[in-house]
């Protein structure tokens, strides 16, 4: 009987499908390895190849053996293949091949659709490593210069999750986009990724962390409709990768809740009643809350372009074909079809927003949205929540859908963050009360001075409630071994 | 009936409802709505699968309670309640192992710690309860060895259990359970009887899947007997891992005193072992206190004169060797009281202590003038030491 649970190490690559009697993909996959190391040593974290970092590894998929913490240098981390059991029985979650066997193997019909998703989705994952390559040399701390390094490596893991299912199922086209996907470079003028929002620079921390929680988010929305695929080796694939993604929701939620902690702690010390007092609270050190309620309009608008556009045919074939579900589609409580249903959509004509239902086939994506929105919101009550606790009288709040858009109905509609249409003029002379400005930008980076003693912190974040693995506040999560 | 129950929470403050737990709840116990993930006291069993998976530690909380709390009261949560007074006391220990029964005998055994028993802060983080009295593990005796010499009356074994492909992660200084076959006198199947684990988690030799355990016959026991009978390729039903507090830190500062007679020397073996594995450069760090009748009746008494004095300071007591006075551990506690007391206030020393409860007061006593010589209190001393996980007593 072959082990699906326990992590194999008997070939160069870690893995629980039994690679080692695959040659074909396991020479394949050999053969990819190399050039993944050089990108990992190019494009990863900067500077920081030789230090050991605590990380967590999987040496199992079931729940007691895949988060293990050892030190490690993160070229040396095991990246490896690793796929939730196969469910017994599991079905084609929805469309038009609903409540037949789940496919083993690519439907030939789907094959182009189901290689451009999983394309797609791999790119994203290189390129939010490539995007974050610089940020350890302003960690202000080893705790978050270690979260980061996590996130990195199992983003890098997720992408040998997607060459994987390239490799196995794809042939000479899988060998080719695994190759491409170590060519395309975020932000690069001649080979750029594929994404809007993973051509963006991160700056800066807090901008790393409303990355992780709002982008991140949306790759955990991507993921958990994949998950839901009729295609089974996909859907087994995004199971796990969800299972690591919801660290990255953890750095993110925690990384800006822990930025308004000290920012309140520090307004309260200084006797500032008043949160908006930006020149004051500014120089305290510390981030004012109406700049991260700027930041939280940029990343939170970037990640609703993700989305796609809201009525959309791609995604209806791609709902119908049975290759991407909905968000727990295996929860929902209907026909899984979607012949006659309908669903709400927003649309921007003639400088008003109407509402709309339109077939729910076709608005698959605005349905994923709002699932998204509402996912996000969550962590929006909990900062919301620490501001109160201090005592101030502001809350941050999720901009209107229509609100900076590139993408969609609302591309480039002049609407304001509460949802009111205004003339372009207005728009273009207010734009930064809404979002971060140059000057905005400059005082966010002049915080970023590194602060890698352990158990310090820099001055504008709140140390963590809880350490990593339970570990103690001045546990040395990276050991630097600086060159 | 209004016996406490400890009531498994989840921190809403720290959880990012990311709903790893509910996926790997293999009894469906955990739900959510849009602002908090619960698990329900009807249905959680207990059994931990949720603690790995979750990203932020927010899933590790429990209280004792008369009543639990609803799911409807912990959803509308902004934070955890305090741990209200309960009268049966014992409550706020970390999670031993949910089972009664075994609870029970291991609150038992760590009583003379004087309190509640916590982990040492660094301590890897102990999976338990992995295999009740419903699911036990089928494993395979790989060895089983005399450790004393054949003319000592005192019958101790080495007995090297191997795991087979079977998964059971064990930490050094948590025990298991072993289940004699057969009824007891009233017809009833016999309850697990524990024993520590001797060996370091990744086994007798690195990466190997197998544990080891220092059994000692007793007259007219019934597991020690079976176990102690036990020969290579029998097969063993084993219940287990326990034990959340009697923990190494995985700290190379951490100066470990540590205390037993007999056969509890089995988690300290292992303690030795782990530290030899990983820190192995890391001298004067670690102290034995061992005591046995004599030399021949001291289990591992031949493979600790290979370990070197200044990785392992060990100090023997012989209670029963011809022609000489009858040495006891706190006859050796007193004789390194110097060395000891400076000990007692830094914050890096853990002190651990297992064996028979016996020894207990005499460790007591012997404490207590070691930290009056210096100007100190043993007693406060003592608390503070176990309020920080780092006092650990496990006698039987």
């Amino acid at each position: 009987m072959s082990d699906t649970i326990n992590v194999s190490y008997d070939t160069q690559i870690p893995n629980n499908v039994g690679l080692s009697s695959d040659r074909r993909v396991l020479k394949a996959l050999e053969k990819w390895h190399p050039g993944y190391l050089d990108w990992w040593k190019g494009q990863g974290p900067d500077g920081f190849q030789e230090s050991l970092v605590y990380l967590r590894t999987a040496v199992s998929v079931d729940p007691k053996g895949w988060a293990k913490f050892d030190y490690v240098r993160m070229p040396e981390y095991r990246w490896g293949i690793l796929l939730a059991p196969q469910v017994e029985g599991r079905i084609i979650p929805c469309g038009e091949h609903y409540g037949e066997p789940a496919w083993q193997e690519v439907p030939g019909e789907y094959r182009s659709m189901l290689r451009r998703l999983v394309v797609i989705q791999g790119d994203t994952e290189p390129a939010s490593v490539e995007q974050q390559r610089f940020l350890g040399k302003t960690a202000p701390s080893l705790y978050d210069m270690r979260n980061l390094f996590q996130v990195n490596v199992e983003e890098a893991r997720h992408l040998w999750a997607m060459v994987y299912i390239l490799q196995k199922y794809f042939g000479r086209d899988g060998r080719e986009e695994s190759a491409e996907l170590l060519q395309r470079r975020s932000g690069s003028d001649e080979k750029p990724r594929m994404l809007g929002a993973f051509n963006e620079e991160t700056p800066d921390w807090l901008s790393f962390f409303m990355f992780t929680y709002f982008t991140d988010r949306d790759g955990k929305m991507q993921l958990e409709s994949l998950a839901q695929s009729g295609f089974d080796p996909l859907s087994r694939t995004c199971r796990f990768m969800l299972t690591e993604e919801a660290h990255h929701m953890f750095v993110g939620e925690t990384g800006v809740g822990r930025t308004i902690q000290k920012t309140c702690e520090r307004m309260r010390e200084a006797g500032i009643d008043d949160p908006t007092d930006i020149g004051r609270v500014r120089d305290l050190g510390v981030i004012d809350l109406p700049t991260i309620q700027k930041k939280l309009n940029l990343h939170y608008t970037l990640s609703l372009d993700l989305f796609g556009s809201e009525v959309s045919t791609n995604a209806a074939n791609a709902f119908n074909a049975g290759i991407k579900g909905r968000y727990r589609e295996n929860k929902i409580d209907d026909d899984h079809r979607l012949q006659d249903a309908t669903y709400p959509v927003s649309e921007f004509t003639d400088g008003k927003i109407v509402v709309k239902e339109v077939p729910a086939l076709t608005a698959i994506n605005m349905r994923l949205r709002d699932d998204y929105s509402r996912d996000a919101l969550g962590g929006v009550k909990r900062w919301n929540a620490i501001i109160r606790k201090h005592g101030f009288d502001f809350e941050l709040t999720l901009p209107h859908e229509g609100f900076h858009r590139q993408i969609g109905t609302y591309t480039g509609a002049p609407i304001t963050p509460e949802g009111e249409v205004i003339t372009p003029e207005e728009w273009a002379a207010r734009r930064d009360e809404w979002l971060p400005s140059k000057e905005d930008g400059d005082f966010i980076a002049s915080l970023m001075k590194p602060c890698w003693e352990a158990g310090k912190y820099a001055g504008w974040i709140a140390p963590p409630r809880v350490g990593i693995d339970n570990k103690p506040g001045d546990f040395e999560y990276v050991q630097l071994h600086m060159a | 009936m209004n016996k406490p129950l400890k009531q498994h929470l989840i921190d809403p403050e720290i959880c990012i409802r990311c709903h790893a737990c509910v996926e790997a709840c293999p009894k469906d116990a955990i739900t959510f709505n849009d602002d908090n993930v619960v698990v329900d006291a009807a249905i959680c069993d207990g059994q931990m699968a949720c603690i790995g998976p979750c990203p932020t530690g927010a899933i590790d909380n429990w209280r004792v309670v008369a009543t639990p709390y609803s799911l409807e009261e912990q959803l509308e949560w902004m934070e955890l309640p305090e741990q209200q007074e309960i009268a049966a006391g014992e409550g706020e220990a970390d999670s031993e192992a949910l089972d009664d029964a075994i609870a029970t005998l291991l609150a038992e055994a760590h009583k003379g710690a004087g309190g509640v028993a916590r982990a040492p802060a660094s301590a890897a983080k102990p999976t338990v309860n992995l295999h009740g009295l419903e699911n036990p593990l089928k494993v395979r005796v790989q060895g089983n060895f005399r450790l004393t010499a054949a003319a000592s009356d005192n019958d101790v074994r080495h007995i090297i259990l191997d795991l087979g492909p079977g998964h059971f992660p064990i930490l050094e200084g948590q025990t298991i359970g072993i289940i004699p076959p057969g009824e007891d006198a009233q017809g009833r199947a016999h309850l697990p009887r524990l024993y520590s684990v001797s060996s370091p988690r990744d086994g007798e030799r690195p990466s190997t899947n197998n544990l080891s355990l220092t059994v000692k016959r007793v007259q007219g026991g019934v597991c020690s007997n079976y176990v102690c009978d036990l020969g290579r390729g029998d097969e063993v039903l084993v219940t287990g891992p326990y034990g959340s507090t009697f923990l190494l830190p995985d700290d190379p500062e951490a100066r470990l005193v540590m205390i037993c007679t007999g056969t509890g020397s089995a988690p300290f073996r292992a303690f030795t072992m782990r530290r030899q594995r990983v820190m192995p450069t890391v001298n004067g760090r670690m102290k034995l206190f061992f005591g046995a009748r004599s030399p021949d009746s001291l289990p591992y008494f031949g493979p600790l004169g290979k370990v070197p004095q200044e990785f392992l300071e060990k100090h023997f007591a012989f209670s029963r060797v011809d022609g000489k006075d009858k040495t006891y551990v706190q006859d050796r506690l007193r004789q390194d009281g110097e060395a000891l007391a400076m000990m007692l206030t830094d914050a890096r020393t853990h002190i651990y202590l297992c064996g028979l409860k016996a020894m207990e007061a005499g460790v007591e006593e012997a404490f207590n003038d070691i930290a009056r010589a210096s100007g100190l209190n043993w007693a406060e001393i003592r608390a503070r030491l176990r309020e920080e996980g780092r006092y650990h007593v496990e006698t039987y």
